[in-house]
């Protein structure tokens, strides 16, 4: 049965309330480890986009054209890495063809998140939740922005954080957790506002 | 529905969209990646035609240029720069971590992320094209003291190696105990470059080091490893000049190959070797420094002990060694030093010498990092 919500509320839903990143806590490995510098996570975040809408698209499309009909539905955690791995691999060699700028902003960053949990995640969160193809589409795009969202508010928080005076102990990944806590806190905030979970 | 029947369809659908997949990846590397064939130009005057396609640092690789690089490509040593000229496009932002302003403006790239997609053209210092990668089998592992160890590598593949008195190699570390990736970590070559067949370089053991407890603690004669090499700016020059030679503890290494080297040209300048240690257990080699002054016309082996033990019954110089040089330098006219051992003693003893008058150009020196 197809998900009654409004695609549009999903999209939001994605971005705010549902945070892939904030909620979910998925995705994290390169949240922590590119998080350094806006420029870099902007890049990376753009790539994630660009990787979770698609990768979404194509996997309903697998999952309700191919593994629906031949109630192969088990077998769609194999299915979607696969998929997934195979789309980002071509995709990465399309742009370091084309486009060398691209190439330097973006397609360095593909190889990195083609085991991103949060990649995975948000097509099997679409398989649970019973999305239509828009909403899967919307859906995947949207948790994109929201992860991108998370992860430059992180870089701007943590570029001020190398003036500031951290404890030894609490140095590098110790303080960010806790900051992705707050920030989770804070997202909560957007709580009351749609719930697709 | 039958289980075999489920099992065949779910077997044929995987199959099925591999298959798929994997042309779709085949033919995507044939035509989207594929860069046929591009011209590396090396120094301006030599010319590689190579296969497109791939990261720079692999590809001088296969054509036998070895550049030195610790992590194998991934990005996470930096130690892989190349000076592009021409050709390699825009900075990635994987480099930047590594490459200072200085040296972007120079065009330095770290050769394992940029690849090889057009013609390039790149500046490499010559001494590259004698490094190459060697295994080797070690056929001794002798204690020179209590905690410096001898090693002798006999080379296997290429059995040979050209190296001047001085270079240094860099001593492949597999995955062990300590490190869960291959590191290198760089030795003097203390043997007589004569003897082309095999390298010994001295290792003294540091609490913790990956390397040197490796050495000492993991590696057995018969063992086989990986090195590559040579390198190194730290040569006897080519002067009529007196020499200096100081060193201490497994500085002793690329001294004892030059003057070996000394021997074996029949250079007859005069050369006096200042080694310091702690008391005469921190002592070696001392046999073959006799033999070394017996063969060399004009040869002193200065061993100065800063703290000798009441049991050493130590009759030499005793002192700090800057103190121990500085009471035994005649004049520094018409003099040049090579100093090998840890930055601090060096740099006390660069001070020394430089106040006795020997100009900061003709002091030579390798520090351990």
């Amino acid at each position: 049965m197809e998900s009654s919500l409004f695609p549009v509320a999903v999209f939001f839903a994605a971005i705010f309330t549902n945070n892939i990143l904030l909620t979910n806590y998925l995705g994290m490995c390169s949240f922590l480890s590119v998080s350094r510098e806006l420029k870099t996570s902007l890049g990376l975040g753009a790539a994630v986009i660009f990787v979770m809408a698609f990768t979404t698209l194509l996997n309903w499309l697998v999952y309700n054209y191919i593994l629906i009909p031949l109630e192969l539905e088990y077998l769609r955690f194999i299915v979607f890495i696969v998929v997934i791995a195979a789309f980002v691999q071509i995709v990465e060699m399309i742009i370091e063809r084309v486009s060398e700028g691209l190439y330097a902003a973006l397609g360095i960053f593909l190889p990195l998140i083609t085991v991103n949990c949060a990649i995975l995640g948000v097509s099997l969160f679409m398989v649970i939740r019973n999305y239509g193809l828009l909403s899967s589409f919307l859906f995947g795009l949207g948790s994109g922005i929201g992860w991108t969202l998370a992860i430059l508010a992180m870089a701007g928080i943590r570029q001020k954080l190398n003036i500031a005076r951290v404890p030894k102990g609490l140095e590098g990944a110790g303080i960010t957790l806790i900051i992705t806590g707050m920030m989770a806190l804070a997202f909560m905030g957007f709580s009351g506002m749609i719930n697709i979970s | 529905m039958f289980p075999v029947q489920s099992l065949l369809i779910s077997v044929g659908a995987i199959t099925a969209l591999s298959t798929f997949l994997a042309v779709i990846m085949v033919i995507a590397d044939a035509t989207i990646a594929n860069y046929g064939e591009v011209k590396i130009t090396v120094n301006k005057d030599k010319e590689f035609t190579v296969k497109g396609g791939s990261p720079l640092l692999s590809t001088l690789m296969s054509e036998n240029i070895f550049i030195p690089s610790a992590c194998g490509g991934r990005g996470s040593c930096g130690l892989c720069r190349v000076k592009v000229l021409e050709g390699a496009g825009q900075y990635l932002p994987t480099e930047l971590p590594w490459i200072s302003d200085e040296e972007k403006a120079e065009n330095i790239r770290l050769s394992c992320q940029i690849k090889v997609k057009n013609d390039i053209s790149i500046e490499i210092p010559e001494e590259l094209f004698n490094v190459k990668q060697y295994t080797s089998r070690v056929t001794r592992l002798r204690d020179l003291t209590y905690d410096i160890k001898e090693v002798t590598l006999e080379l296997i593949e290429p059995g040979e190696i050209d190296l001047r008195a001085g270079s240094f190699i860099q001593f492949q570390v597999p995955e062990y105990e300590l490190t869960d990736e291959p590191v290198y970590r760089a030795y003097s070559v203390s043997s007589n470059p004569k003897d082309n067949k095999k390298v010994e370089i001295e290792v003294r053991l540091v609490p913790n080091g990956i390397c040197t407890t490796y050495i000492h603690n993991y590696l057995k004669e018969g063992d086989e490893v990986i090195f590559n090499g040579p390198y190194g700016e730290f040569y006897l020059r080519d002067t009529e000049r007196d020499v200096i030679c100081i060193a201490g503890g497994s500085g002793m290494a690329p001294i004892k190959a030059i003057l070996l080297d000394m021997a074996e040209k029949g250079i007859s300048r005069k050369t006096r070797y200042f080694f310091g240690a702690r008391s005469t257990r921190d002592l070696f080699l001392l046999e073959e420094m006799n033999e070394l002054e017996k063969v060399l016309p004009d040869f002193k082996f200065i061993p100065a002990l800063s703290e000798p033990a009441a049991e050493d019954k130590w009759k030499g110089e005793t002192g700090l060694i800057t103190d121990v040089v500085a009471r035994n330098l005649e004049s520094g006219d018409n003099v040049e030093a090579y100093l090998c051992g840890s930055p601090g003693m060096i740099d006390a003893c660069v001070k020394v010498l430089t106040g006795n008058g020997i100009p900061e150009e003709l002091i030579y020196y390798d520090k351990f990092a």
